[in-house]
C-alpha cells in the first residue's frame, strides 16, 4: 500500500486525538479491528468507506456512546478509553450523530439549550446561541418551532448547532450530508469549511467522497472494520483504486 | 341549582387539585424513567405517617413536620430508585411494574408493623369556610391552592431550566443524552426525588383531611393510575385535566349515590373513554 | 408432538398419583395448607396462560372475586345450587373479560396501559362488592348458608373431600396449560407477544387469539375463586378480590416461573406456605412482620430471579448438558 507512506504526516506530540488499536463491536459481533488514527489540532480529517464499514461505530467509540473492547483513546494527553459519554463532552468532544437525532418534540431553541447543558457551556449560552444563529440565520426565524417539523436541511443545521453549543475543541460529524438534496449538500460542505475557518478541529464521516476530500486535509479509508488506506486528500483523490471504487471514474 | 350539588362540584374541583398533583408526579417519573411506580400512593402514605409521627409524637410544629415529610418522601423516592428500579432498568417492563408492586405490599406491611392498623389523626382540623349557604372545607381549599402552585412550579421547572428541558428530552432519545453532557443516572435520581417530593406534598395536604392507616394508599392509588392513563401516560397536561374530570365524577356521583358507586362510575367513564380515545384524552 | 404429549402426560399422571396419597399420611392442618396451595396454584396457572404471552393483567382479582361471590350469593338468596352458581359466576367473569378485553385489544392497549387499565378494574370490582353491602356484607364478608356434608351444596367439612376436588381441579389447570402450550394457537400468541403489528401482517387474527386466551384465563380464575369460597365457607372482598389479590396472583406466577407448567404452582407454595411459616415462627407479637418480610422477599425475587424459581432450575438443567457438549470440540 503505497499511499500509506505518503499519507503519514509527522504529528509527534501535537496530536489532539489519538486512537491506538481500537477494537469494538456489538455483543459478540465485532465491527472494528485494531483501528489506529490521529487527529492534529486544527486539522480536518475525513473517514470514508462503504456502508457497514464501521464508520459510525468509530465515531461512537470516540464519543463514549460505545465502549471499546480493547485499545486506547487519548485526547489532549488524557486517556479517555473508558470514560462515559457525558464526561467526554466535558473534555471537549462534540458528536453530531448519524441521522441527526434531534429532540423532535422540543423547539429549536430548546434543542440548543440541551446542547449547552454542561455548566461550563451554560455560562456562555447567550453568546454561543447568538453565534449559532448568525451561522444559521434560518434557525433564528424558527426558534420556537418544534424541531421535528423542520426540513431535513434545517434539522441538520440544528444538529450541528446543538453540538457547537458546548464549545467543543473537536467536532465529530457523522454523514452530515446524508439524505439532503445536492444543493443543500453543497451548503453543508460550505458550512464545514466555515466551521474549520473558525478554528475547530473536525473529524467527519462521509459517503460523499469527492466533496469531502475537497474539505478535509487528510482522510482514512475504512473497510469492514479495518483502516485500508490513509493519506493527504490531494493524494487520495489521485489514488487509482479509490477513483475506481468510490468516485466512479 | 341545588345548593348541595353546587357544594359537591366545588369540592370536586378542590379534590381534583390533590389528584392532579399525584398524577403529575407519576407522569413525571413515567415520562423520564419509563417506569410506573405502582407503590406511588404508598409513598404518600409514608409521608402522612411521617407528619403524624413528627407532629403528634415529637411535637414538631405542623409546618416543620410537613416540610420534613416532603424531604423524607423525596429521599424515599431516591432510595426506591437506587434499590429497586436501577438494578432492573434493563429488564422487561412487567418486572419493573411488579417490583414496585412488591414495594406496595412491603410498605403497607411495614406501616402495619410500625403503627398497627389503627386510624391515626394528627388532630389538626381546619375550619369550614361559609360562603352564603355553601360550606367549603378550608383544608381542601388549601390543598387546591398548593396543588396549583406545585403544578405551575413544575411547569416552569420543565420549560425554563436546563435540567427540566433535559428531563423532557430524555424520553425522546435516551441514547444520545450522554452526547449532550447529561448524566442519565443523575437525571433519574433527581426525577425520583422530585416525584417523591410531589408525593410528600400530597401527603401534607391529605393528612389535613383524612386519617392515616396502612391501607389508605388503596383509596387513591387506583384512581391516580386511571387519571394518568386517561390523560395519556407521561402527558402532564392531559393528566392534570383528567384529574379534574375524574374528581368531578367522584364528587357529583358521591352526591347522588354512594362514594363507592361514584368510583365505579368513574371507572365506567374511564372504560368508555378508552373505547373512544385509547391514547388518552389529549392524544393527537 | 405425540411423544412430547405422552411424556408430559406421563409425568402428570405420576405426580397426581403421588399427590393423591398425601391425605393418608398427613394431618388436617397440612391438608388445609395443601388444599390452598393447589387451589391458588390453579388460579396462578390460569393467570400465566395470559402472562406468558405478555398480557400482564392486574385485573384477575376481579375475575376471582366474581367467581367467589356468585355462587354464595345465588345459594343464599335464590337457593341455587353451586353446581349452577359456579358456572354462572364463570360466565359473568368471561363477560367482564370480554367487556374489558375487546376495547383493549381492538385499540392496541398493551404493556403499561393494559396493566394499569386492568389494575383499575380489580379495584372497581372490590368497590362494587363493598358498595353492594346490603347483599354482600360489604368489607365484613359473607358466609354461604352451611348445611353440613352435602354434594348438592358442595360443602364438605371433612378435608380429604376438598383435597380430592382441589387436586382434580389443579390437574385440570395443568392440562389446560399444556394444551395451550403445544396447541395451534401457541405460535400465533408467541408472534403477538413478539410484535403485534408484524403478527397481524403475517395473517394472525390478533384479536381472536388474545380474546380466546383472555376468556379462558378469566374463566379458570373465576372457577378457582368459586372453589376457594366454597372451601373456606367465607368470602371477603380483601382476600378474594382487589389490587392486593391481583398483585399476589402475578407475583406468585412470576416468582414460581410463568414459562413453566409447574412454575405457578411453585409460586403457590411460596405465597401460601411462606407467609404461613413466617406467621407461625413470628407468632402474633408482630402484626405485619411476616408480611413485611414477605413483601421484601417478593421484591428481591423479581430483581434477582426474573424467570422464577422453576425457570431458574430448568435453565440450570438445560445449561448443564449444553456445557458438556460445548467442551468436546474444544478438547
Ligand atoms: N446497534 C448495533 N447492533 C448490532 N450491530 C450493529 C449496531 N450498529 C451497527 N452494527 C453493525 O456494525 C457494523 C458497522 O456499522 P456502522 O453503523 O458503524 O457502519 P457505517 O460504516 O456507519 O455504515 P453506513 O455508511 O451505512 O452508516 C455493521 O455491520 C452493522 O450492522
Ligand atoms: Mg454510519
Amino acid at each position: 500500500m503505497a499511499a500509506d507512506q505518503n499519507g503519514q504526516r509527522s504529528l509527534g506530540e501535537g496530536a489532539m486525538l489519538t486512537l491506538c488499536n481500537i477494537s469494538a463491536g456489538y455483543g459478540s459481533f465485532r465491527a472494528l479491528f485494531d483501528v489506529s488514527l490521529e487527529v492534529g489540532a486544527g486539522e480536518a480529517i475525513g473517514v470514508v468507506g462503504p456502508n457497514g464499514a464501521g464508520k459510525s461505530t468509530l465515531m461512537r467509540v470516540i464519543s463514549g456512546m460505545l465502549r471499546a473492547s480493547s485499545g486506547e483513546l487519548v485526547f489532549e494527553g488524557r486517556p479517555l478509553t473508558h470514560v462515559p459519554a457525558h464526561r467526554i463532552v466535558e473534555a471537549g468532544i462534540a458528536h453530531v450523530p448519524e441521522h441527526r437525532r434531534l429532540f423532535a418534540r422540543l423547539t429549536v431553541e430548546e434543542n440548543l439549550r440541551i446542547g449547552a447543558f454542561l455548566p461550563q457551556a451554560r455560562r456562555h449560552y447567550v453568546e454561543r446561541s447568538e453565534w449559532v444563529y448568525a451561522l444559521f440565520p434560518r434557525l433564528l426565524e424558527r426558534r420556537r418551532q418544534l424541531a421535528g417539523t423542520l426540513s431535513g436541511g434545517e434539522q441538520q443545521m440544528v444538529a450541528i448547532g446543538r453540538a457547537l453549543m458546548s464549545k467543543p475543541k473537536l467536532l465529530l460529524m457523522d454523514e452530515p450530508s446524508a439524505g439532503l438534496a445536492p444543493l443543500v449538500v453543497d451548503q453543508v460542505f460550505d458550512l464545514v469549511r466555515r466551521i474549520r475557518e473558525e478554528g475547530y478541529t473536525v473529524l467527519i464521516v462521509e459517503q460523499n467522497l469527492q466533496q469531502v476530500l475537497d474539505v478535509v486535509d487528510r482522510a482514512y479509508l475504512l473497510e469492514v472494520g479495518r483502516i485500508r488506506l490513509s493519506g493527504l486528500s490531494a493524494e487520495l483523490k489521485k489514488n487509482p483504486a479509490i477513483r475506481k471504487a468510490y468516485i466512479g471514474l | 341549582m341545588d345548593i348541595y350539588l353546587f357544594e359537591a362540584i366545588i369540592n370536586g374541583i378542590l379534590l381534583g387539585g390533590v389528584l392532579a398533583l399525584l398524577a403529575l408526579g407519576l407522569n413525571l417519573i413515567f415520562g423520564v424513567i419509563d417506569v410506573v411506580w405502582i407503590c406511588y400512593a404508598e409513598l404518600v402514605m409514608c409521608g402522612m405517617y411521617m407528619i403524624f409521627w413528627l407532629h403528634s409524637f415529637f411535637g414538631w410544629p405542623i409546618l416543620l413536620a410537613s416540610f420534613a415529610a416532603i424531604l423524607g418522601v423525596a429521599g424515599l423516592g431516591v432510595l426506591l430508585h437506587l434499590l429497586v428500579i436501577s438494578p432492573i432498568l434493563g429488564s422487561a417492563p412487567i418486572n419493573q411494574l411488579l417490583a414496585t408492586g412488591g414495594m406496595l405490599f412491603f410498605l403497607q406491611s411495614l406501616a402495619t408493623l410500625l403503627f398497627g392498623t389503627d386510624f391515626r389523626n394528627i388532630g389538626v382540623r381546619l375550619p369550614l369556610i361559609e360562603l352564603g349557604d355553601i360550606f367549603i372545607s378550608y383544608s381542601r381549599l388549601l390543598a387546591f391552592g398548593t396543588a396549583l402552585i406545585g403544578a405551575v412550579a413544575l411547569y416552569l421547572f420543565l420549560s425554563r431550566t436546563y435540567l427540566g428541558i433535559a428531563m423532557r428530552a430524555i424520553a425522546q432519545d435516551r441514547e444520545i443524552m450522554g452526547l449532550m453532557g447529561v448524566d442519565q443516572r443523575r437525571v433519574y435520581l433527581i426525577t425520583s426525588a422530585v416525584g417523591g417530593a410531589l408525593a410528600g406534598l400530597a401527603a401534607c395536604l391529605l393528612v389535613l383531611q383524612y386519617d392515616v392507616h396502612p391501607f389508605i394508599g388503596l383509596s387513591f392509588g387506583p384512581i391516580t393510575f386511571m387519571i394518568c392513563v386517561l390523560g395519556g401516560l407521561g402527558n402532564m397536561i392531559g393528566g392534570f385535566i383528567a384529574a379534574f374530570v375524574m374528581s368531578q365524577i367522584i364528587a357529583v356521583g358521591g352526591y347522588y349515590f354512594s362514594i363507592e358507586i361514584s368510583y365505579v362510575l368513574a371507572f365506567v367513564f374511564f372504560i368508555v373513554l378508552m373505547f373512544i380515545r385509547p391514547q388518552g384524552l389529549l392524544a393527537r | 408432538m405425540k411423544n412430547e404429549l405422552a411424556r408430559r402426560l406421563g409425568a402428570l399422571v405420576v405426580a397426581t398419583l403421588l399427590l393423591a396419597l398425601v391425605p393418608l399420611a398427613t394431618s388436617d392442618y397440612a391438608l388445609h395448607i395443601a388444599i390452598q396451595i393447589l387451589l391458588w396454584g390453579f388460579v396462578y396457572t390460569a393467570w400465566s396462560l395470559m402472562g406468558k404471552f405478555g398480557l400482564v393483567s392486574l385485573g384477575h382479582g376481579a375475575f376471582l372475586g366474581i367467581g367467589a361471590y356468585a355462587s354464595p350469593l345465588l345459594w343464599n338468596y335464590a337457593g341455587l345450587t353451586p353446581w349452577l352458581g359456579i358456572p354462572i359466576g364463570i360466565l359473568a367473569a368471561m363477560l367482564l373479560a370480554l367487556i374489558i378485553g375487546y376495547p383493549c385489544f381492538r385499540l392496541r392497549v398493551v404493556g403499561h396501559y393494559f396493566a394499569l387499565v386492568t389494575l383499575a378494574l380489580s379495584q372497581v370490582a372490590l368497590l362494587t362488592i363493598v358498595a353492594a353491602r346490603d347483599i354482600t356484607g360489604g368489607s365484613l364478608g359473607m358466609t354461604p348458608k352451611a348445611v353440613g356434608h352435602s354434594w348438592y351444596a358442595l360443602q364438605f367439612p371433612e378435608k380429604p373431600y376438598f383435597y380430592a376436588i382441589a387436586l382434580a381441579v389443579w390437574v385440570f389447570g395443568i392440562l389446560i396449560w399444556h394444551f395451550v402450550d403445544i396447541g395451534k394457537g401457541r405460535a400465533a400468541l408467541d408472534a403477538i407477544a413478539e410484535d403485534e403489528g408484524a403478527a397481524a401482517a403475517i395473517g394472525v387474527d390478533v384479536m381472536r387469539e388474545k380474546l380466546r386466551v383472555t376468556l379462558a384465563s378469566a374463566a379458570l380464575t373465576a372457577f378457582g375463586g368459586a372453589l376457594l369460597s366454597q372451601y373456606f365457607m367465607y368470602v371477603n372482598p380483601d382476600t378474594l378480590s382487589g389490587i392486593g389479590v391481583s398483585l399476589q396472583i402475578v407475583f406468585a406466577a412470576i416468582a414460581g416461573g410463568m414459562y413453566s407448567a409447574l412454575g405457578p404452582t411453585a409460586g403457590g407454595l411460596f405465597t401460601i406456605a411462606l407467609p404461613e411459616i413466617l406467621r407461625v415462627t413470628m407468632g402474633t407479637n408482630f402484626v405485619g412482620a411476616a408480611n413485611t418480610i414477605y413483601g421484601a422477599l417478593l421484591v428481591i425475587f423479581i430483581i434477582f430471579m426474573p424467570r422464577g424459581v422453576i425457570g431458574l432450575i430448568e435453565s440450570r438443567l438445560a445449561a448443564a448438558p449444553a456445557r458438556k457438549i460445548s467442551k468436546e470440540p474444544a478438547a
